[in-house]
């Protein structure tokens, strides 16, 4: 593996390989959703896959994301493993009935006589005017619900490694992917592995204070650290990659070390994923050992397509280190590090 | 033919009324929506299945789930919530399941399985089976969105399912007509490309020649979906074990209509007596069998409550 994983992919690239790989060692696995088969190939992400296994196990469906979600459970519960892709997570709310009611709920309230192995791949929109319902992170619905697992790489060799394992487990995965995580590039071995739920990743060590970033927002939290290093505090960065089941125990150990934490979403705050990290980790620390704690999301409003107001609606690297620089310091500093073009070292290519 | 229809039907009619008598109890720890009325409709279907044929069905499944030889202990053990219930006592009335007899399942939310019902249909026919399923709803789900998704792909894909629309006229106290400008809902499914027919009166012998007919041609290759609105009619309550009548939504009139052809007593007419008794003792002896059965299972243990939630 040492000498593989200096080649690099995209992460699109990684979604494709981890497909096309699934696909050829197991004949029950299919792909389908909306344009899956089209020229656009959903960013190039499923690009190959139809001339290879055909169109009975890839192709585009009519715009029935309720029936087509309840056709992927039922092609499930008789043996296939669906990979089901919404080009956009807003457009999941036309499904939620089947993958709230069944998918999650069928183990269980079938006594555990059946299994429901799909994969749910979608894509978080920003930027570019995508506006209200091209831009929600609503991933937290899925954590709060029994039954599902939820997944949200931010590195091109997780977006691999999780979503083999995503195929391969036998339950419900909401799979979910950041469109502008899509243009990152790293290193990725062409030989099939797994990332599997139950571990956290700790993205940069540090002592003064814990910061989640999920999904894009790793990248947000990785740059704001850069930041921070230039007024001498040291963040340790974590990405939990998998929200569901979540790995609360290596973010307990960071913020036992550092006595701080500052959750960052790709979402709302208010009964989201960061309110829920936030509460396990006080739940367990609260009689241990003093912790200070901050959320940071998505502003509480409708996602707005004109830059002057959507550049205010979602944290960034500035905005996050300046609110972690008052966590630490405490009060209100009202510090604000300079832009340093330096740190955008996200290859961004729009529109879309 | 005529002994085993009237075997299925009297059957699941008597245990319907048995779990009926035994409901003021409290012994039952489920909402049961009896099929009593709507037997002839699951049984004719399921007379012309084959054991590895798969059916889908609603929250009102009791037919459906015995006619398609679903185990009658385990269905009553599942109803008073023990723990040798069909679903070990955490699926309930609403969820009966039976994975040997291709139960696959049921739903509380209308409409639901009907996708799933398509989307096993996808798969048998990717792994060149010849088994074909068929998906039960009420004449509420071809309200919901979902029912003209379904058939669309279905059609599109020519899948082997028969749908089987359990037309009773009523969502719950509510009228079809309250519900639904046109009174056309086989042109609905003819809508989305496929052949739909109404077959009338609860009547058995018909919906099993058309079933059998259509399950002859999709297991010769013909594409499918074909398309059934049976019309029928619930006797009792919406949920629960009695008479409704007094609501005032429905009269008493109408129901009698439908009790004057009810199969069952048709049927009974042109058996030999002694055959007759012979299998009305047989299902006597079988239903007291599966509620001592249901009486004698034990609780789930405490720990039942976390488990099967996930796979690993």
């Amino acid at each position: 593996m040492a000498s593989e994983t200096k080649r690099e992919l995209s992460y699109i690239d990684a979604v494709r390989e981890a497909t096309d790989q699934e696909m050829a060692r197991d004949s029950s696995v299919i792909l389908f959703g909306l344009d899956v088969d089209d020229p656009k190939a959903i960013q190039g992400t499923t690009r190959g896959l139809l001339e290879k296994f055909g169109p009975e196990r890839v192709f585009g469906t009519p715009l029935s994301e309720d029936a087509m979600t309840g056709v992927a459970i039922g092609a499930a519960l008789a043996g296939l493993r669906p990979i089901h892709v919404h080009i956009r997570m807003d457009f999941l709310m036309l499904a939620m009935n089947q993958l709230i009611n069944i998918a999650a709920k069928s183990r269980y309230m079938y006594g555990g006589q059946v299994q429901v192995p799909i994969v749910v791949r979608s894509m978080i929109g920003k930027s570019w005017g995508q506006g209200a319902q091209h831009s929600q992170g609503l991933y937290s619905f899925f954590m709060h619900v029994p039954g599902l697992k939820v997944v949200a790489p931010t590195t091109p060799y997780d977006a691999k490694g999780c979503l083999v394992h995503a195929i391969r487990d036998n339950d419900p995965v909401m799979y979910v992917e950041h469109r502008i995580l899509h243009f990152q590039r790293g290193p990725v071995p062409e030989t099939s592995y797994t990332v599997k739920p139950g571990k956290a990743r700790i993205t940069a060590n540090g002592s003064d204070v814990t910061l989640v970033g999920i999904s894009y927002m790793q990248v947000e939290c990785l740059r704001a650290r850069r930041y921070l290093e230039s007024v001498d505090i040291d963040a340790e960065v974590i990405d939990p990659i998998w929200l569901s089941p979540l790995d609360i125990d290596t973010i307990v150990e960071s913020v036992r070390k550092t006595g701080r934490l500052c959750v960052v979403d790709n979402g709302w705050s208010a009964c989201g994923a960061s309110a829920e990290i936030v509460a396990l980790v006080i739940e367990r620390l609260q009689q241990i050992r003093p912790v200070v704690v901050r959320r940071l999301g998505f502003a509480p409003v409708t996602c707005p397509p004109t830059p002057i107001l959507e550049n205010l609606y979602y944290p960034n690297a500035s905005t996050i280190a300046s609110a972690v620089y008052d966590l630490v310091r405490g009060g209100d500093n009202g510090w604000m590090p300079k832009e340093r073009l330096d740190l955008q070292e996200i290859q961004f290519r729009g529109p879309f | 033919m005529q002994a085993r229809f009237y075997r299925a039907l009297y059957r699941i009619r008597r245990i319907e009324e048995e779990i009926a008598a035994v409901y003021p109890t409290d012994k039952i720890k489920s909402p049961v929506h009896l099929s009593i009325g709507q037997e002839a409709v699951s049984v004719g279907v399921c007379e012309a299945l084959r054991p590895d044929d798969v059916v889908f069905g609603s929250y009102r499944s009791h037919a459906l789930y015995l006619a398609k030889g679903g185990n009658l202990r385990r269905m009553i053990a599942e109803l008073y919530g023990k723990a040798d219930g069909c679903a070990k006592g955490k699926g309930g009335s609403m969820h009966l399941i039976d994975i040997e007899a291709r139960v696959m399942g049921a739903s509380a939310v209308v409409g639901t399985t009907i996708p799933q019902a398509v989307g096993f249909a996808y798969a048998l026919k990717l792994q060149r089976k010849d088994s074909v399923v068929a998906s039960f709803f009420g004449d509420g789900a071809v309200d919901e969105g979902v029912f003209h998704e379904s058939l669309n792909f279905a059609a599109l894909k020519g899948l082997p399912i028969i749908f089987v629309c359990e037309n009773n006229r009523y969502a719950i106290h509510t009228h079809q007509s309250k519900r639904q400008k046109l009174d056309n809902i086989c042109d609905r499914a003819r809508a989305h490309g496929l052949p739909a027919e109404q077959i009338p009166n609860n009547d058995v012998q018909r919906i099993y020649e058309r079933i059998s007919q259509s399950v002859g041609q999709l297991r010769a290759g013909s594409p499918g979906p074909f398309f059934f609105e049976c019309l029928t009619y619930r006797l009792k309550e919406h949920v629960g074990p009695n008479d409704d009548f007094q609501l005032g939504y429905r009269t008493r009139e109408e129901a009698e209509a439908w009790v004057k052809s009810d199969p069952i007593e048709q049927l009974r007419a042109h058996l030999d007596a002694a055959e007759r008794r012979r299998i009305e003792m047989e299902v006597e002896d079988e239903i007291k069998d599966a509620f001592v059965f249901a009486e004698q299972s034990p609780w789930p243990e405490a720990a039942e409550l976390y488990t099967d939630v996930y796979g690993e």
